[in-house]
């Protein structure tokens, strides 16, 4: 199977609702994402693009699915490595299911190639990502507020 | 998420075999994971559901397919809870250092 994938299933204390703000909200997106802003308007079809604290551009791409609260979708390449931006698209998929008390949230960031330099990447970064969001919307604190350092990944 | 079912999942070694299967490639088909162990397909799915039932496996549906990946998430979450965030640069270095010495081969280091 040509393909790599990172898949990654958490389950969030918190209503699908609550989480797809918490996804989808440009001014509480750079809380969970150390610093990280993201610039869209949720259309389908739209621009999407991430932005460092610095004003560099991370990662740019297009709104592919945004079915609230279930199902967000983004067309993905990055953009300040050069190695990883010639890769190509990858693709971003967050699905949303309730599951008694919480939400599981499962993000699936693929593309289509073996061996992928992005997705490896990506693969170091979205669990701290996403540990962070966990922890900002369960207890309202996020474990690392800012990246300290030079990103390492997408 | 159940902390017992994570570490009897991990308790296992043709579990934590499974693992670093999914680890190289992950989604991957139950045929493809028995392929090369010395074990009955049944015995294989069998592991796979105590993985699954931990999260430290999920499954996709992919056309007719199911297809496993490892999910990184529970041992995320032991790493989390027992390791200090102030300590990670360090432990991250000593664990390179480890690395280094021992994929170093002997006479190197013995002039």
């Amino acid at each position: 199977m040509a393909e790599s994938t990172f898949l990654y299933v958490t389950f969030i204390r918190a209503t699908p609702e609550a989480l797809w703000r918490a996804l989808t909200d440009t001014d509480f997106i750079p809380q969970w994402w150390m610093g990280v802003r993201a610039e869209t308007d949720w259309t389908v079809g739209g621009a999407w693009k991430l932005v460092f604290p610095d004003g560099r551009v991370a990662d740019t791409g297009e709104v592919l699915e945004f079915e609230p609260p279930k199902r967000l979708a983004i067309k993905w390449r990055n953009e300040f490595r050069p190695e990883l931006k010639e890769e190509g698209w990858s693709h971003c998929l967050f699905e949303l299911e309730p599951q008694g008390e919480a939400v599981k949230l499962t993000v699936t960031h693929s593309a289509p190639r073996a061996g992928s330099k992005l997705i490896e990447a990506v693969s170091g970064g979205w669990p701290q990502i996403l540990s962070n969001l966990k922890s900002l919307i369960e207890t309202g604190k996020a474990l690392v507020p800012q990246r300290t350092a030079e990103p390492a990944d997408a | 998420m159940d902390d017992d079912a994570v570490f009897a999942a991990l308790a296992d070694p043709t579990r934590r075999a499974l693992l670093d299967r999914l680890r190289e490639t992950s989604g991957q088909a139950l045929s493809e994971l028995c392929d090369g162990l010395q074990m009955t397909r049944q015995a294989v799915a069998k592991h796979l559901g105590v993985l699954e039932a931990a999260n430290l496996v999920a499954v996709r549906r992919q056309g007719r397919e199911k297809l496993h990946f490892l999910n990184p998430v529970p041992i995320q979450g032991i790493a989390e809870r027992w390791i200090a965030k102030f300590q990670e640069r360090q432990l991250a270095a000593l664990s390179a250092l480890k690395a280094a010495l021992e994929t170093d081969p002997p006479q190197k280091r013995r002039p």
